[in-house]
């Protein structure tokens, strides 16, 4: 199951002040597109205003053939967006396998058994709660809570945050092996390793705009420019 | 300690029964506190609604178990009505913060207070226990009342039969991870707001449970509902938020306080309660079985 994504003028924001100052993006179905920028530039508060945290005041978001800006989030979520967010927020009073129960929704492609194939560790720490598992543990949880709901679009926001690089190659890795899947991801990156290995398109971010967008390839090609655009001196 | 304790049994089981009847309360509190982040001070009157459909029932029929039965039953379905209405009633606040829902939900404590006080009138109204357990029987040789220990039994197995729910089933995981981070259970797809309803349903029944449950010992009148809302929310404070164990266990607690305390030093009555709920805030803030996370 996938479906594209296509985000036209989104504006959203806190209160009085404004994050997402128009934004405009497209995640072809089946596309893996990392998406870069400087701390504070936005990309959680875009996160959060796809998956309905955070109403948008303007612009509008097509998943397939259905708008989805405005909707109750639980709406966007069956309408096949699952996020991995920031910080993780496993629930850490239930055990890994109450919070992946609780997100299997019946999908056949994904069951807790295959998960637990997937992510061996995540069976060994069956019984233990949220907030007994390392950090590593805690961004497996939260990936396999996103992929029981068997999402056409999966969002995720910065996976390799504050994790040991044996880590990040295991959630590197499971993001490689769901090219096969089909899904549509759009990934939040700080780490470039990471970010050039699974996306094959590249959006860098500036003061809540998209600046720029290619192909991974080209974005690599270039380094001058894309140390510019990320403000990296 | 074993002359100690003989002495005082009575009390003690009369400890233990008063405890149960604020467990029916405190789990509801705590829930929909804990799930809704809406504290409800209409509880309270939940639980006298409760008493009064007893009062109702036993006057028009004969006290046999049947009858009881038909007011427990009444009383469940009034009461998660009532619990619905207020979960509708307390949303449009939900972003206005504890003091306007409080605000809000004495006022309806308050109309209730005065619609049952017209109903039913101002003084006491008592309930004979259901006619199976009216007798007494000997505990460890003493006579104590047959009714009290049906109370114990029905209120253990409500705490189990709500410790399992809550425990072991995905409903139980669910109202769990909606009183953690209740945004990202909307992003699973669950509606929270109809979750939320179906607490607050529960909860109110539960008091409503209550009320019919504890009618035959502690009898129905004006002023009964501020009494055991107010105990209630010390249970709550004791126990710890959200949690089935944490409101059992405050609920003995008080129980034992309400009961026991009071037979032993008289003229410290009113201090104990709060004594106690004080006592835990210093050394366990989040409560006896809190698990440190403060709401
Ligand atoms: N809950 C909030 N209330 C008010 N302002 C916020 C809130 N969350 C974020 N902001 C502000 O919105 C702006 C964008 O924040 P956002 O978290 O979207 O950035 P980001 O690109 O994800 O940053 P990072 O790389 O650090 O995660 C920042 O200026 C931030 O201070
Ligand atoms: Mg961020």
């Amino acid at each position: 199951m996938s479906a594209d994504l296509v985000v036209t003028n989104l504006r959203a924001g806190y209160g009085v002040s404004t994050v997402l100052d128009g934004v405009n993006l497209t995640v072809g179905a089946g596309e893996v597109v990392g998406l870069l920028g400087r701390n504070g530039v936005g990309k959680t508060t875009l996160m959060s205003t796809l998956m309905g945290w955070l109403s948008p005041s303007a612009g509008s978001v097509r998943l397939g053939d259905r708008e989805i800006a405005g909707l109750p989030t639980h709406q966007i979520a069956r309408a096949g967006v699952a996020i991995v967010p920031q910080g993780r927020r496993v629930f850490a009073p239930l055990t890994v396998e109450n919070n992946l129960r609780i997100a299997h929704k019946g999908s056949q492609r994904w069951t807790i058994e295959r998960i637990f194939e997937i992510m061996p560790r995540l069976a060994e720490r069956r019984r233990n709660r949220g907030d007994q598992l390392s950090g590593g543990e805690q961004q497996m949880l939260a990936i396999a809570r996103a992929l029981l709901l068997d999402p056409a679009l999966l969002l995720l926001d910065e996976p390799s945050d504050g994790l040991a690089p044996s880590v990040v190659t295991q959630v590197m890795e499971i993001l490689a092996s769901l090219r096969g899947e089909g899904l549509s991801v759009l990934l939040v990156e700080q780490d470039l390793h990471v970010a050039f290995s699974v996306a094959d398109r590249i959006l860098v971010m500036q003061k809540g705009r998209i600046v720029h967008d290619s192909t991974t390839e080209e974005f690599r090609s270039d380094g001058e420019r894309g140390r510019r655009l990320l403000g990296i001196a | 300690m074993f002359g100690f304790f003989s002495s005082n049994l009575i009390t003690v089981v009369d400890g233990i029964a008063f405890g149960v009847l604020l467990f029916t309360i405190a789990l509801g509190l705590s829930l929909v506190f804990g799930v809704m982040d809406v504290l409800s001070l209409a509880h309270g009157s939940l639980y006298l609604i409760g008493s009064y459909i007893a009062v109702s029932v036993s006057t028009a029929f004969t006290p046999t178990l049947g009858f009881f039965v038909l007011a427990l039953v009444l009383a469940v379905a009034l009461g998660s009505l009532a619990g619905a209405g207020l979960s509708f009633l307390t949303r449009p606040l939900a972003s206005r913060g504890h003091l306007d829902q409080a605000l809000l939900t004495l006022g309806v404590a308050f109309v209730v207070g005065d619609l049952l006080a017209q109903q039913y009138g101002r003084e006491v109204r008592t309930v004979a226990p259901p006619s199976p357990f009216d007798g007494s029987v000997s505990v460890f040789g003493s006579t104590y009342p047959t009714y009290r220990l049906v109370i114990i039994a029905v209120g253990l197995a409500l705490a189990i039969a709500a410790y399992l729910v809550i425990e072991r089933t995905k409903m139980g995981a669910l109202v769990q991870a909606t009183v953690a981070d209740a945004q990202m259970v909307r992003a699973l797809g669950v509606n929270t707001g109809r979750l939320m309803t179906g607490v607050f349903a529960v909860g109110a029944a539960l008091a409503a449970f209550g009320g019919v449950l504890g009618a035959p010992i502690l009898n129905a009148a004006p002023g009964l509902d501020n009494r055991v809302l107010i105990l209630g929310l010390v249970v709550v404070v004791i126990g710890g938020l959200g949690s089935v164990a944490g409101a059992f266990v405050g609920a003995l607690v008080i129980g034992q306080v309400q009961t026991l305390g009071v037979s032993l030093a008289p003229s410290y009555a009113a201090f104990l309660t709060f004594g106690a709920m004080a006592l835990v805030l210093l050394l366990r803030p989040a409560g006896i079985l809190g698990k440190g996370r403060l709401a």
